[in-house]
């Protein structure tokens, strides 16, 4: 039960982050943080295909997390998470073309094997 | 052009920071709260009624507002910085969470994680030295 909720957090996760940077890429930078500003970029956003699919994914996200702490530790919970930086970089590389230079694959991989350590 | 390059690699905009900070402790608070909500509650079972039932529990309820700041400013964050430059360097709030485990919810953390932790700190540090945004710049 446990390995179905992680394999199914980090699938959600992914999708509801690669989701959620094309729609909020395609939305522009905010620059206006007043709240009449926010709110009004809130509702464009909330309207954007991208987004709303990003927030299904992270709801199964949300609710498989939740599930995740009431059978096993936070530390071991929150760090398994960060598997889904693998495919997450992958699709930032090749689905949202951003240049992954060998610092940022250095990095990730840093922190996946800092994630299997946390998980022992 | 090296000039072109430099500009590419100045250090990260303080408006940048401040996000990240802010989606760090948003996200360790948020967890936090939510864990010990979850915990008080005990096996609810695999119901999704259950587990949205679980939602008004006021400590997950607590946990949850966090979470939906933490949401907020990584989604403003995202709007000007790359996900593989946004992810890893939240993912500062493992350490961070580590710590607030063994602290405020008393998990043992064991010695493996600990040196896990220094991993994923010098992974964070590596990638927080590239630049936030690099689509729609001059290669």
């Amino acid at each position: 039960m446990k390995w179905l909720l992680v394999l199914i957090l980090i699938c959600a996760t992914t999708v509801g982050d690669v989701f959620r940077s094309l729609g909020m890429r395609q939305h522009g930078e905010i620059h206006d943080f007043r709240p009449g500003a926010v709110g009004s970029a809130l509702g464009m956003v909330a309207r954007n295909g991208y987004v709303i699919v990003s927030t299904c994914a992270m709801a199964i996200s949300f609710f498989s997390f939740m599930k995740l702490v009431s059978i096993a530790p936070m530390s071991f919970a929150v760090p398994m998470s960060a598997a889904a930086f693998i495919p997450e970089t992958l699709f930032a590389r090749m689905l949202l073309k951003e240049a992954v230079d060998w610092r940022r694959w250095t990095g990730v991989g840093l922190i996946l094997a800092g994630v299997v350590f946390i998980t022992q | 052009m090296p000039e072109i390059r430099d500009d590419r690699l100045k250090s990260v905009p303080q408006k940048t920071r401040l996000f990240a900070a802010l989606t760090i402790l948003s996200n360790v608070a948020g967890n936090s709260f939510l864990t010990r909500g979850m915990q008080q509650l005990g096996d609810i079972g695999n119901s999704p009624l259950a587990l949205i039932g679980a939602l008004f529990h006021p400590l997950v309820a607590i946990g949850v507002a966090l979470l939906i700041v933490w949401t907020l400013t990584h989604m403003a964050l995202l709007s000007w910085a790359d996900l593989s430059y946004v992810m890893p360097v939240t993912a500062i709030s493992y350490v961070v969470t580590a710590f607030a485990a063994r602290i405020f919810l008393n998990e043992v953390v064991s010695p493996a994680r600990w040196i896990g932790i220094v991993l994923v700190t010098a992974g964070v540090t590596l990638v927080g030295r590239t630049a936030a945004s690099t689509v729609g710049k001059p290669e």
